[in-house]
């Protein structure tokens, strides 16, 4: 059932509403793993790692695609629905590439021998982070692939620019979200 | 105002025709109306009935403990019956003594107290008091249900396998609970209360970005933020501290998961199973109770706060008079909300805390009394020479007020990091905090359920019935819980199943023996007004007037059957607080009357 009424439309639509309360949510899941990381960082038998390069392959591949996400609400606004269709698909695509480029900056990290068993270190921290990123980029993903079928064999025309704008400041969210973790990595592991 | 809602045609016919039993084939299928509901009023008894199977499943958990504790001698071929192995001969062993108060505190904290309280609530309120068809996201809202449904699937299934349902305690401590060679418990158990758990967070995290988003975008026409009811204020603050707090529960669980099925070392350092030397190294133990208490602080809150809210709304309808002090029963809901995320390390006291940071916490810790005073003394003068019927509802309000108020004053005494050296983990503790958590938002619920009912099944519950269980309630809670604050200023240890080798102890033989006796009659109690609530249901007496407590928020206004939509027409429009009792000569005047020429300033 939806309900908008004419008087709530000059708030903040409930759907974006509800993303950034939720936006907050997940900063505080993260924020509980950093500062456990913080902590962890004091204690004896804490082992540092050198960062894999893939991770700045990554980090430019995630940048892009947040660009190709603005791009693609904006062409959603001004009803361009050819040139939104593909930049949801290249966001889309970039999106898989990211996570495919995670998967290797994991890789390349175990066979640095940074493994789960054994005492504590950065490199456990970083699979269970990055890995929990991983997976709210894979949820973006998700929706991206929904909107992507939607724009191509939907039969109702949409014509709202809500979902495409939830979408968009979502990905911003986990792009800016994945600079941060990098940065914290960098700069406190 | 023009809405563009379609009510379904069926749903306001349906009110007029079908009073008496919901059953009948309308537009909606069965499945669709009961079940996959998305009707915030349908969810909200989903989590309420769901709520009270836990509560029985975890209350029966403490009369059968209590039965050992109270006679630890005797053997109760009952227990045997229950528990098979794990109570041979009639007696409960010790470690599925510890798997028993894990689950009691699990289910009473998570299950029934949060999902069954401010699940039922949230939903039921939250939409009806604001002015709101449903809730922002209906279809986020039954996932909210269905995810705490498999929540408890899945931690009612660890209560059936072979070594038994986890074991350390509701706050699930590491090392014990990360290692499954250190106890039964430990083992599967243990991953189905993390798995469980998760999905509670889910569940509750879908749940509370729902209320908020619907209690600030989504209020009608006129429903200022300082007009919303208490109880709104309320909720809302409980699912802000829910939203913000249970993902680091979340964080922790996680961490904890890994540490015990793929051998990392979050939580572990140095230890030493048996003849087994363990690789872990550089994990600290600490640092899972700092994750766990900053959920876990605030959590007492989100307990705590919708039965306050709720407790504030019908002492004033039941007073006949404006609550005393909104602005202030605000201002001390938001201090509360804040200092809850400031004083989880008062958990902490004893695990080796820098003393100077004790005192910090100590400090922010008795800060709380502060806001818990003020909301105290506005409910008592807005009982004050009020016009007060002692509904069963009313009693429960006041009996609530009571409990808040004697489990508060212990808690200035365990905030407190020197006193609390010889109270931790002691019988003191237990009795503070089901006085002030547990029994008392027990009270605010019963006296939401009783205020409510009307609303939510259109009839009334037996009164009659409501008065005895007032009144044992009441009575059986004070001599529960009060006796229990003598055995533990005695230094009785709290967890431990046979005391009878420390001699110093037996003169509480007696004593453990009462409360016992009176923790069975306290449930047999229970079970009655379940009987109550069920049979009120189908059978009770019928509710004649869309308004029967005469109150002014606006769920009297829908329908006394209201169909998904709640408001027949056009959602009302508010023009004045929800508080206007006894006013100008009137007795009450509902939040959609306009303001009149004369009328005098509140």
């Amino acid at each position: 059932m939806e309900i908008v009424s004419d008087q709530q439309r000059k708030r903040i639509h409930p759907h974006k509403f509800t993303l950034w309360v939720a936006i907050a949510s997940i900063l505080m899941m993260f924020a509980g793993l950093t500062s456990a990381f913080i902590v962890k960082s004091n204690l004896t038998g804490w082992k540092d790692i050198d960062m894999p390069k893939v991770f700045w392959y990554s980090t430019a591949v995630i940048l892009v695609s947040s660009v190709t996400v603005q791009a693609a609400l904006r062409s959603f606004r001004q009803r361009e629905m050819r040139q939104y269709r593909s930049l949801i698909g290249v966001t889309l695509v970039l999106g898989i590439l990211f996570v495919i480029l995670q998967w290797f900056g994991f890789k390349s990290l175990w066979d640095q021998n940074v493994k789960f068993t054994g005492s504590a270190g950065a490199g456990q921290f970083l699979y269970v982070i990055f890995g929990l990123h991983a997976i709210h980029v894979i949820g973006g993903i998700i929706t991206l692939l929904v909107m992507f079928l939607k724009a191509f064999f939907g039969k109702v025309k949409l014509y709202s620019s809500v979902p495409v704008e939830v979408l968009a400041t979502y990905w911003h969210f986990v792009d800016i979200l994945w600079i941060y973790l990098l940065l914290f990595f960098i700069v406190i592991g | 105002m023009s809405e563009s809602i379609h009510i379904h045609p069926g749903s306001t016919a349906h009110d007029a025709v079908h009073d008496d039993h919901h059953h009948g084939h309308h537009e909606q299928s069965f499945i669709s109306k009961y079940i996959f509901s998305q009707d915030h009023k349908t969810i909200g008894k989903q989590f309420l009935i769901t709520g009270i199977i836990w509560a029985i499943i975890g209350g029966l958990f403490s009369v059968l403990f209590r039965l050992q504790l109270g006679y630890p001698d005797q053997s109760f071929p009952i227990l045997e019956t229950f528990f098979g192995h794990w109570a041979e001969g009639g007696t409960i062993k010790p470690e599925f003594y510890y798997a028993l108060v894990t689950m009691h505190g699990t289910v009473l904290v998570f299950f029934v107290l949060t999902a069954g309280l401010s699940g039922t609530f949230a939903n039921l309120l939250i939409p009806l008091q604001v002015g709101a068809r449903d809730m922002a996201s209906p279809f986020m809202n039954m996932l909210s249900y269905w995810f705490f449904f498999m929540a408890s699937i899945v931690m009612i299934a660890s209560l059936f396998i072979h070594t038994g349902p986890a074991s350390g305690g509701w706050t699930v401590y590491p090392p014990l609970s990360a290692l499954g060679q250190a106890s039964e418990g430990s083992k599967l158990g243990m991953d189905l209360w993390i798995v469980a758990m998760a999905l509670f967070v889910v569940s509750s995290l879908l749940g509370g970005l729902n209320y908020i988003a619907t209690i600030l975008n989504m209020r009608t026409k006129g429903m200022s933020m300082t007009r919303l009811p208490l109880t709104i204020w309320a909720l809302f603050f409980t699912a802000v501290l829910g939203v913000l707090s249970f993902p680091v529960l979340f964080s922790g669980l996680l961490l904890l998961l890994f540490d015990r099925n793929l051998g990392t070392s979050f939580y572990l350092s140095d230890i030493v199973v048996g003849t087994d030397i363990l690789p872990n190294e550089g994990g600290s133990a600490i640092l899972f109770q700092h994750l766990f208490w900053f959920l876990g602080h605030p959590e007492v809150y989100i307990i705590l706060l919708p039965a306050m809210g709720m407790v504030s709304e019908i002492l004033s309808v039941n007073a006949r008079k404006p609550i005393f002090g909104y602005m202030a029963m605000l201002g001390s809901l938001f201090a509360i909300a804040i200092l809850a995320f400031l004083v989880w390390a008062h958990h902490m006291f004893v695990t080796g805390l820098n003393p100077f940071l004790g005192s910090v916490f100590v400090l922010l810790t008795l800060l709380i009394a502060v806001p818990s005073a003020i909301k105290v003394f506005n409910w008592l003068t807005t009982l004050w020479r009020g016009n007060i019927r002692l509904f069963p509802s009313t009693l429960f309000a006041i009996g609530f007020v009571s409990l808040f108020i004697s489990g508060g004053l212990t808690g200035i005494f365990l905030g407190n990091s020197t006193i609390d050296i010889h109270l931790h983990d002691t019988m003191f503790v237990v009795a503070h905090f089901h006085i002030v958590m547990g029994v008392a938002s027990m009270f605010g619920m019963f006296a939401g359920v009783y205020h409510w009912f009307p609303k939510m099944f259109g009839r009334y519950l037996n009164s009659t019935l409501g008065y005895i269980h007032f009144w044992v309630t009441m009575i059986g809670s004070y001599l529960i819980f009060w006796p229990m604050h003598y055995e533990g200023l005695a230094g009785m240890p709290r967890r431990y199943l046979d005391k009878s080798i420390w001699k110093s102890f037996n003169q509480f033989g007696d004593l453990d023996k009462m409360i016992t006796v009176v923790s069975i009659i306290v449930f047999a109690v229970q079970l009655m007004f379940v009987f109550n609530f069920f049979y009120s249901i189908f059978k009770g007496r019928k509710v004649t007037t869309t308004n029967p407590w005469g109150a002014n928020t606006l769920e009297w206004t829908t329908p006394i059957n209201p169909g998904h939509g709640n408001w027949t027409g056009e959602i009302p429009e508010v023009h004045r607080w929800a508080y206007d009792y006894g006013k100008d000569g009137r007795e009450f005047i509902p939040q959609t009357e306009p303001v009149g020429a004369n009328e005098s300033k509140h």
